[in-house]
């Protein structure tokens, strides 16, 4: 066996580095994000406080509007009102809505406070406000897609901001079936995208130290519950 | 070891917040801490939705308005007629009434837009509705061949004749020159009693239909369905743009977006709405662009919540 290595040299075990475009990508997936940085098992010691709670209590909030929008497009925009599971289902769609914009507002907060864009992480600050944007345009279509007094009324409301910038007119808030596409699949995918290439890139650059942090944190006492240093090198 | 004030740039650098962290980690467990996330706001979200479960006002059509405010509606069929209603003098992209649109200076982008959604009140929202019932309406044929000045003529004569009439009510209009537009104003308003007018203003002919754009525009051209927004709290001046049938939270997060048209110079502008919606754009952009602007993004550490948000890790030193 080892006579075929030999005679066909693996570039990679070779040093050479991979040469198809596939074997490329891998090296560079794996490079800027092993999976221990994908799946970590630990942090760093400053990353120990209730603000961290919010990005993951969104991610949370956001896996119960899809649950609940996937039961509700089984049906169709109009079985809520006819149905008390369906509109069940349409009070847990928009609670769930509710609470991911309270955890996503909370969290951008947080983050401005602390600076996260630092070292390297301005692309994750730029898709957390994309996100945040994308996900206001998506929940106003759902607003639209209520097929009630409501979404009437916004529709009427709502074309005149959005004729005024000259979006109406491609951008139609009372035509349903317009509405409807943009609401179930056109937004949503925008939506996973940018919240799933969000937390990537957290993952790939780890949580920003603190603003006062020192190279390590040799400084503090060794009091620190459940933390570990096996790093334990002069720096 | 001493303290080394962060940069608060973007850019990574030889700095703390640029290197992989070198002192102590903690035990995480990224997937638990996701599971225990998912059952608290599951919790939550199904706590809220059986307690205080979701509304759902039932719409309007034109039935229940033509019941419910049968003036209105026939002084709202007079006034698509006359082209005097809100979506006949709209400008694109319904259709091309000059100076009604709004801009920034020199900058219009809803005539850029041009007309697109064409809107023809009078033929599309009152003429060829009654021209789709069996019988066919003499005053239809009269109406269709006049000029378009005595059209208008008619139609401005009446509205003003159901503005005086006591309760706008027709049966009680003085006599005038109002041509044939009594008539098809009252069999408009008949077809829409029987709720016919639904379907025929909705469907435009086609089987299926899902452009919801005509009725919407008709419905907001009169009174009735305004008063019943202004009611519940949802027309612009009551921040209804964040508001919600009932008590129920709506669109929250939209507070700015609704404070600009509660306040100068916003309030009163002819083109408050693209004055507010390219502020709110502005305000995004620099939002999402913050990490470059200097001075703004050095806020963080003039003011120290972050001594707060790390306070384990501050009390530790």
């Amino acid at each position: 066996m080892s006579t075929v290595k030999e005679s066909s040299p693996d570039p990679e075990l070779a040093g050479t580095g991979a040469y198809t475009w596939t074997g490329k990508s891998r090296q560079w997936f794996l490079r800027h994000l092993p999976p221990e940085k994908l799946l970590p098992e630990d942090q760093p010691s400053y990353v120990a406080s209730w603000a961290y709670v919010f990005g993951m209590g969104a991610v949370a909030g956001l896996i119960f509007i899809i649950g609940s929008g996937v039961v509700l497009s089984l049906n169709g925009p109009q079985w809520y009102h006819v149905s008390s599971l369906g509109h069940f289902t349409n009070s847990v769609h928009l609670w769930s809505v509710e609470l991911f914009f309270m955890f996503m507002v909370v969290h951008l907060w947080i983050k401005f406070w602390m600076a996260a864009w630092r070292g390297g992480r301005l692309l994750t600050w730029i898709t957390g406000m994309l996100a945040f944007l994308v996900s206001i345009v998506t929940a106003f279509t759902g607003y639209l897609l209520q097929t009630n007094f409501d979404s009437q009324w916004i529709a009427f409301e709502a074309k005149d901001a959005l004729n005024a910038v000259g979006i109406g007119a491609w951008f139609n808030v009372a035509n349903l079936g317009q509405i409807f596409m943009w609401h179930i699949m056109l937004l949503p995918l925008a939506v996973g995208a940018v919240v799933a290439l969000h937390v990537v890139l957290v993952r790939a650059h780890g949580v920003v130290p603190p603003l006062d942090a020192a190279a390590t944190d040799a400084q503090l006492r060794d009091s620190t519950a459940g933390a570990q240093d096996p790093e334990a090198k002069p720096s | 070891m001493t303290k080394v004030p962060s940069t608060m740039s973007w850019r990574t650098g030889d700095n703390i917040a640029s290197r992989p962290w070198r002192g102590r980690v903690r035990d995480y467990d990224l997937f638990k801490e996701l599971t225990i996330g998912v059952v608290v706001v599951g919790l939550l979200v199904l706590g809220l939705s059986a307690i205080f479960s979701s509304p759902d006002d039932p719409g309007v059509t034109l039935k229940s308005w033509a019941a419910a405010a049968p003036a209105d509606f026939v002084a709202t069929a007079t006034a698509e007629l006359g082209g005097s209603s809100g979506t006949a003098g709209y400008g694109p992209p319904y259709n091309s009434t000059p100076d009604a649109s709004q801009h920034l200076g020199f900058f219009n982008p809803q005539e850029l837009s041009g007309v697109r959604l064409a809107i023809d009140t009078a033929n599309d929202f009152v003429i060829n509705p009654l021209k789709t019932q069996s019988t066919q309406l003499p005053a239809v044929a009269v109406w269709t061949a006049a000029t378009a000045d005595q059209q208008a003529k008619w139609a401005a004569n009446y509205s003003a004749a159901l503005a005086a009439a006591p309760d706008g009510d027709p049966a009680q209009v003085a006599k005038g020159s109002y041509g044939p537009v009594p008539e098809l104003a009252g069999a408009l308003l008949g077809m829409a009693r029987s709720g016919n007018l639904d379907g025929v203003l909705q469907n435009s002919g086609q089987p299926y239909n899902l452009n919801y754009t005509p009725t919407i525009l008709f419905l907001g051209d009169g009174s009735y369905f305004p008063s019943l927004a202004a009611a519940a709290h949802l027309t612009g001046d009551q921040w209804g743009v964040m508001n919600e049938t009932g008590n129920t939270p709506g669109q929250s997060w939209l507070w700015l977006f609704s404070l600009f048209y509660q306040i100068e110079p916003f309030k009163s502008s002819p083109n408050a709405d693209i004055l507010v919606v390219s502020t709110m754009l502005v305000l995004s952009l620099l939002l999402t662009l913050l990490p470059f602007i200097p001075g703004l993004r050095s806020l963080p550490r003039k003011i120290p919540i972050h001594r707060l948000i790390w306070k384990d890790y501050y009390g530790q030193r």
